[in-house]
């Protein structure tokens, strides 16, 4: 991914600011700038997340694209926030404790890089609520 | 509107064809369609071409052109457009060709598509194929397609109680429906332990519950159905042609063992040809990954939400059972070049539909459907074919 692409979403994906529509009262993560319910009438704005939430669906990954291949196997996981939305994300736990259900908190990562002198990539990732950060 | 038919069909081997080029396969398939179909070049009309990913596979760009010149038609000056939806865009060029003849601004349209993969190495093809779900959001967390589809089986696993097994059973039957199909990339059994015990990719799927890659081209062409006879005394008539949108990224949907887009578009498709479910005697799904068909089963209607699992294993999608499902071996045992497969669906449902099947050959068959889908879900593309108007 180049550089302005990823850069662009820096304070999205280090801080979980997406957005939340005052006109319905929905939130986004990722962020949305129209909302899909109110279209040209809703009022978005950002929103800073609590970054709690609950592991709706996961995965172990083995094998992956090149940038992250330094991480296999890792834990992919579909997170629902506490105020609504769901993302993608990893969650940094021991494999054979991962479970649907889990309450996890968001906390910063390193997510990949592109090789040995290229760009490495930070973002939000999750652990198990019980644990520090 | 006017009624459409299909009037010709061609499709090369599938499988890693390292000596071919991507004009190549193209060139094969069509030119074996229009001469199913008995048409001199002259009397085509316009070209679709379903591609996914050129620029990353062959870095190359402006399809249309590069297949119109080396058919010979550009001198002819047939427009000729390249259409992309991820993995559905195969059943989105047919779609288009299928939309041109219908308004009645052309006649005889190819309809093609073709994807070239095992040029670049595994990585890149990796790469390319997870540019169909979201690049900014799934795509920079390490998402893979396996991973995305694997999250769809884990949920599926833990709501319904499906189990590997009867994961493992939509690879074995597609596997022995290959056994069958010439111009399948694997044409070898499989058993229920070959699957299970194989590689891990993401869990819970492995090696074997996914598609590989391939390359591979197919075409059909296409007429108004009052012409269709001159062409060909078994046209196969479209009875529906349906496409649906879903959100791109997988975490949006409200229900991640449904893919909305294929229940919206089966919908459409079920009204536009007056048929149910029930009226389906056949049906190439969009079996990318195992747990892809049995989720295709129950979101067409075919089986309850959840019975996709224990239905595969009871045989009801096997050939001879209640519904059989990817008589071809599916993009499983056919393999799945990803612009290809759409259209490759069509072809097949339209041999069964003439008798030519051979020894997958489903007796009495009436009424085909095919399913393709793009991404985790964000495209849907359903049509109905019938042996009668
Ligand atoms: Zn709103």
């Amino acid at each position: 991914m180049s550089v302005p692409r990823f850069w662009r979403r820096l304070k999205n994906l280090y801080n979980l600011i997406g957005t939340h529509c005052e006109k319905c009262g929905r939130f986004f993560y990722p962020p949305r700038n129209m909302c899909p319910k109110c279209r040209r009438n809703g009022i978005v704005s950002p929103f800073k997340f609590k970054g709690s939430g609950v592991v709706v669906t996961y995965t172990i990954v083995h094998t992956s694209a090149k940038d992250y291949s330094k991480l296999t196997p890792y834990i992919l996981a579909i997170i629902k926030l506490d105020e609504g939305p769901s993302l993608t994300s990893q969650v940094i736990c021991d494999h054979s404790q991962i479970c649907i259900g889990m309450r996890v908190r968001s906390a910063f990562r390193k997510l990949g890089e592109e090789s040995d002198k290229g760009m490495i990539y930070y973002g939000t990732k999750f652990v198990p609520m019980e644990e520090k950060a | 509107m006017r009624d459409v038919a299909i009037i010709g069909v061609g499709c090369t081997e599938f499988g890693e064809l390292w000596d071919k080029s991507f004009r190549e396969l193209f060139v094969e398939a069509g030119v074996s369609a229009i001469e199913d179909a008995n048409v001199q070049g002259g009397k085509i009309d316009a070209l679709y071409v379903g591609n996914m990913s050129g620029g990353r596979f062959i870095e190359q760009e402006h399809l249309g052109a590069l297949i119109a010149d080396y058919s010979g038609l550009a001198s002819l000056n047939v427009p000729s457009t390249r259409v992309e939806a991820a993995c559905a865009s195969g059943g989105l060029a047919l779609r288009q060709g299928i939309l041109a003849v219908a308004s009645g601004y052309h006649d005889i349209v190819v309809a093609g598509g073709a994807e070239k993969m095992t040029d670049v190495g595994v990585e890149t093809t990796t790469d390319a194929l997870a540019a169909a779900a979201d690049r900014e959001w799934e795509g920079i967390m390490g998402a893979t397609f396996p991973g995305l589809y694997a999250m769809i089986a884990r949920l599926h696993m833990h709501k319904y109680g499906t189990t590997q097994e009867q994961l493992a059973a939509v690879a074995v039957k597609n596997h022995h429906n290959g056994t069958m199909n010439p111009k399948a990339q694997f044409q070898n059994e499989i058993s229920i332990e070959t699957v299970t015990n194989s590689l891990m990719v993401a869990d819970p799927l492995r090696v074997f519950d996914c598609s590989p890659i391939t390359d591979g081209a197919s075409a059909v062409v296409i007429a108004p159905a009052e012409i269709a006879k001159k062409y060909c005394d078994t046209p196969v008539y479209v009875k529906a042609s349906a496409q649906a949108s879903g959100t791109i990224s997988l975490h949006d949907r409200p229900d991640i063992t449904t893919l909305d887009a294929t229940v919206a578009a089966a919908n459409w498709a079920y009204k536009m040809a007056k048929l149910k479910p029930k009226d389906i005697s056949f049906a190439e799904v969009h079996d990318c990954f195992t747990i892809a068909e049995i989720c295709a089963i129950e979101d067409l209607g075919f089986v309850k939400k959840g019975e996709g699992g224990p239905a595969t294993e009871s045989g009801m999608t096997a050939l001879g059972g209640k519904v059989p499902i990817n008589p071809s071996g599916g993009l499983k045992a056919c393999g799945h070049p990803v612009g290809a497969t759409g259209v490759k669906q069509a072809v097949e449902i339209t041999l069964q539909l003439r008798g030519e099947a051979g020894k997958r050959q489903i007796n009495g068959a009436k009424i085909g459907l095919t399913h393709n889908v793009g991404g985790s879900g964000g495209t849907a593309v359903v049509h109905i074919f019938g042996r009668e108007k």
